[in-house]
């Protein structure tokens, strides 16, 4: 096995930006993803906070109707499909993978690269139709309205579509790559977690997203040659469309938070230095999520005229999918019984995610619950329901991994103090922002709405929003300082040890950062990954 | 009778409004006990089993199974599931299933303006009905989706193009209540919003006998919403002003030149795509059905005076 020299790493060498663009090293194509997933988020957060300064008051403030529908829409349409969804998979699943399995790299390498080059074209296109006007379809694109838009919805979907090739080579390449490059010695059931949750989250991928494609297609053969599917002008069937769409969107949910999940699976277990609690059952509800997870899209659909029968099914299947994510919390909190504690930034994002997760879960089950349903679908109560699960969930345990692995990336330390400080303007800022919407939509407010004046409840209403605006505000805060602090750790942090936080799995017994080949000499398998009751970490 | 509503839900004021009630607050109340019991447990044990300050790396407990405890938080979850779901559907069925007596109001939605029509013929913009008594709305579309909410009732139900949907309720609580379009539907989705009023039967009568007579064609152009396209004073809108319209030169998109008459004022509003005039996108729903012959004269003569 040829093994790069001590001093040289898969960062330092080989040089120059070709050595970047043509690189087929996943530790590389993990950080050129992570760079343009950064951007992603800052643009659709931008389109967040300008949202949210319209709704401060009541009455128009400074967007007209057209430019709100154009930014709420790409908001939603720039977080799912170019920053959630690729997100932990692209990013740190890309880095982590090959390392925690203990091996050079993945399966198809140059698909990997492939994967990144299609996501920038997918990225373009989408964006593209923001610089030719926009689109005010909701990133839902319902027909017919999305069949009639004047605006450049066929950009945007294509956009769409393509992206979805992304994430099906990324979905791809992971399985191949678990199936078939575990170290010598790593059975299924010691893979750490974290390749558990990518494992699920790559089968939905790879099902579910050609889905997608095909709807985006007929949506755009419709609006191109007039050929009738979904809009009732032509003979087609709007509710057809929505079905289609949630095929895809539903389990589409679930590639947003597994990765979420696996990531809280490993910053449980190594900061609390303590086996993980149930095992195999966080391993099986991963799978069986992802496989329950096809069953219930029509959840989305209670009040559009489906019959009551389906609405009956997907109702009781949905109750049925929230069991094994609640056994999940109550083994990750079970997890910190007896452990040793390390209340590092990684670990607060962690608990953090314990309690916002468990607020977008039970707010839930009210929707989930028919009757319930009927009184809340399109009100705020589900905007925040699903903020608590995507961001609450997805984004602060991507904060939380980002925090966990960057030592392991970059070599580098950050801040712990300004982390913190973060950490309390992410917390605060996200909470003021979303749990008031609970009660400004279980009170009735709509979503999507540019204005609320003129209406009973507008009093109301502008409490409601108005502090929800200055939450986002707070929230904005601490994304900059993070931003901060890590962009400055990597010229003036200091440098990392090969195992900061004490950590059994693979990725902690290589340097920091890892050479090209990943690991000087072959790794061995010879403990769990969570064995902290057998064996004491090593180079800490 | 005015009816209060809670910190978390508007006034019920409807019949079916008090059983969604129960079952929010059944869920409400388990939730904050799940809510209470994690984050107490996250915290004590993150604070209890911390690291100590300077303390090295230990072995610690392998604790990582239990049956009785894993059954315990699977199954109580499981019962707890199965309630809720029997409950929720019990009350959607309520919803669904409409009592025969109910007296019909026929729903139509456009964009972005509800159009509301009485068994006795009457129309009108906003929702009259008479308090106890069940009321069905038989819901239809004419251009793109919308969905018809009545908080303060909890009833919703999605107004499809080519399509009857039909939601039903009973208020005996009289007054005002606010109306939302919540499916996405374009441009003035947010506007698209009016208000229920609950009347004394005598009242109800009253009114309908008040809007049985043909409006003229001001109040007509609003209630069609054609305000939400056109405007009077020859501002911009998603369509031509009305501004000096008669005996205005238009071009169509393909390119012939026609002078504004009163029966291509006619065909305009039936057929809106026969001719489109050049700049604007054919985004005008056909009135086709709509509008009674009588409505449609006096749209036209309110539409030629504009000035
Ligand atoms: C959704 C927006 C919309 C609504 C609502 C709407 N229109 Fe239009 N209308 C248009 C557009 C766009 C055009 C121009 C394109 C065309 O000719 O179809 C138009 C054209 C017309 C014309 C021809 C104008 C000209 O200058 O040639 C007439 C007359 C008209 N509408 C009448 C009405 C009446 C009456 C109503 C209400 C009953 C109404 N419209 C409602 C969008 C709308
Ligand atoms: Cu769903
Ligand atoms: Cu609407």
């Amino acid at each position: 096995m040829h093994s790069s020299p001590p001093d040289q790493n898969f960062l330092s060498h080989p040089k120059g930006l070709a050595s970047w663009l043509f690189t087929l090293d996943h530790k590389r194509i993990g950080i050129m993803y992570l760079i343009l997933i950064c951007l992603a988020f800052g643009l659709g957060g931008f389109f967040a906070l300008s949202i949210r300064l319209e709704l401060m008051r009541s009455g128009e403030q400074f967007m007209d109707q057209d430019t709100y529908n154009k930014f709420f829409t790409l908001h939603g349409a720039v977080m799912v499909f170019l920053f959630i969804i690729p997100s932990i998979p692209a990013t740190l699943g890309n880095f982590c993978l090959p390392l925690m399995l203990g091996a050079k790299d993945v399966a198809f390498p140059r698909l990997n690269l492939a994967s990144w080059y299609v996501y920038v074209i997918g990225a373009a296109f989408t964006l593209f139709s923001v610089v030719t006007g926009a689109v005010d379809t909701g990133w839902t694109f319902y027909s017919p309205y999305s069949t009639q838009s004047s605006t450049s919805v066929i950009s945007m979907t294509f956009g769409v579509f393509i992206l979805g090739f992304s994430s099906i080579f990324t979905g791809l390449n992971f399985v191949v790559t678990i199936h078939k490059m575990r170290a010598p010695g790593m059975t299924w059931y010691q893979m750490p977690l974290f390749v558990w949750g990518t494992y699920a989250t790559s089968v939905i991928q790879v099902l579910a997203t050609p889905v997608l494609g095909i709807t985006l297609l007929l949506l755009i053969l419709e609006k191109t040659l007039g050929i009738g599917i979904f809009n009732p002008e032509m003979g087609g069937d709007p509710v057809l469309f929505q079905h289609f769409f949630w095929f895809y969107s539903h389990p589409a949910v679930y590639i947003m938070i597994l990765p979420g999940m696996a990531i809280i699976s490993e910053l449980i277990a190594v900061h609390s230095h303590k086996k993980i609690f149930g095992y195999k059952l966080i391993a099986y509800s991963s799978v069986a999520i992802a496989l329950l997870g096809f069953l219930v899209w029509g959840h989305h659909m209670f009040v559009s005229g489906q019959s009551e029968f389906s609405s009956m099914v997907f109702s009781f299947i949905t109750f049925f999918i929230g069991i094994p994510t609640g056994i999940k919390i109550f083994n990750w909190m079970t997890t910190l019984y007896k452990g040793q504690i390390c209340l590092t930034t990684p670990m607060l994002y962690a608990l953090a995610f314990l309690i916002l997760f468990t607020i977008g879960g039970l707010t839930g089950i009210f929707l989930g619950a028919l009757g319930l349903d009927i009184h809340l679908h399109d009100t705020y109560f589900v905007v925040a329901h699903f903020h608590y699960v995507m961001m609450g969930g997805t984004v602060i345990a991507f904060l939380g991994g980002i925090h966990h692995w960057w030592p392991k990336i970059f070599g580098k330390m950050y801040s712990e103090f300004w982390g913190r400080i973060a950490f309390v303007f992410i917390f605060l800022g996200f909470n003021m922002t979303f749990f008031n919407q609970f009660m400004l939509g279980s009170q009735g407010m709509p979503r999507r709405y540019h204005d609320y004046s003129g209406l009973y409840k507008t009093d109301l209403f502008e409490r409601y929003h108005g502090f929800s605006s200055y939450g986002a505000m707070v929230l904005g805060v601490g994304f900059l300082i993070i931003a901060t602090y890590l962009i400055a750790s990597l010229f003036n942090g200091k440098a990392a040890s090969n195992n900061p936080w004490g950590g059994l799995t693979f990725e902690w017994a290589t340097s920091s950062p890892p050479p090209t080949e990943n690991f000087r000499e072959e790794p061995i398998f010879k403990h769990g990954p969570y064995d902290y009751d057998k064996v004491l970490p090593e180079n800490i | 009778m005015e009816q209060q509503g809670t910190f978390n839900l508007p006034p019920a004021a409807s019949t079916l409004a008090p059983m969604y009630d129960q079952l929010f607050y059944f869920i409400y109340w388990l939730s904050v006990f799940f809510f209470v019991v994690i984050t107490v447990g996250t915290i004590v044990f993150a604070v209890k089993f911390r690291k100590k300050k300077g303390e090295a790396f230990r072995l610690t407990s392998g604790f990582c199974h239990n049956t009785p405890l894993e059954l315990f938080w699977s199954v109580i979850p499981t019962i707890l599931m199965f309630v809720i779901f029997v409950w929720g559907f019990r009350a959607y069925m309520q919803f669904f299933v409409i009592p025969g007596n109910a007296m019909e109001v026929r729903v139509t939605a456009q964009q972005w303006k509800w159009i509301f029509e009485y068994p006795e013929g009457a129309k009108s913009d906003i929702l009259v009905v008479p308090d106890g008594k069940p009321i069905k709305l038989l819901m239809s579309s004419r251009d793109v989706l919308h969905s018809l909410y009545i908080p303060d009732f909890r009833v919703k139900m999605d107004v499809v193009p080519n399509r009857y949907t039909s939601l039903w309720f009973q208020s005996d609580h009289k007054g005002e209540y606010d109306l939302y379009c919540t499916e996405y539907c374009g441009q003035q989705h947010s506007v698209m919003t009016t208000r229920v009023s609950v009347r004394s039967d005598t009242e109800y009568r009253k009114w309908i006998e008040e809007n049985s007579v043909t409006p003229t064609g001001d109040v007509l152009y609003k209630r069609y919403g054609c305000n939400t396209c056109h405007t009077l004073d020859g501002s911009p809108g998603n369509g031509p002003t009305f501004k000096n319209i008669l005996g205005r030169q238009e071009t169509m998109s393909d390119g012939d030149v026609i002078s504004v008459d009163e029966n291509y004022l006619r065909e305009s509003i039936l057929e809106p795509k026969a001719k489109v005039v050049q700049g604007y996108e054919p985004v005008m729903p056909t009135f086709q059905g709509t509008l009674s012959p009588d409505e449609l004269d006096s749209i036209i003569n309110f539409i030629k005076t504009v000035k």
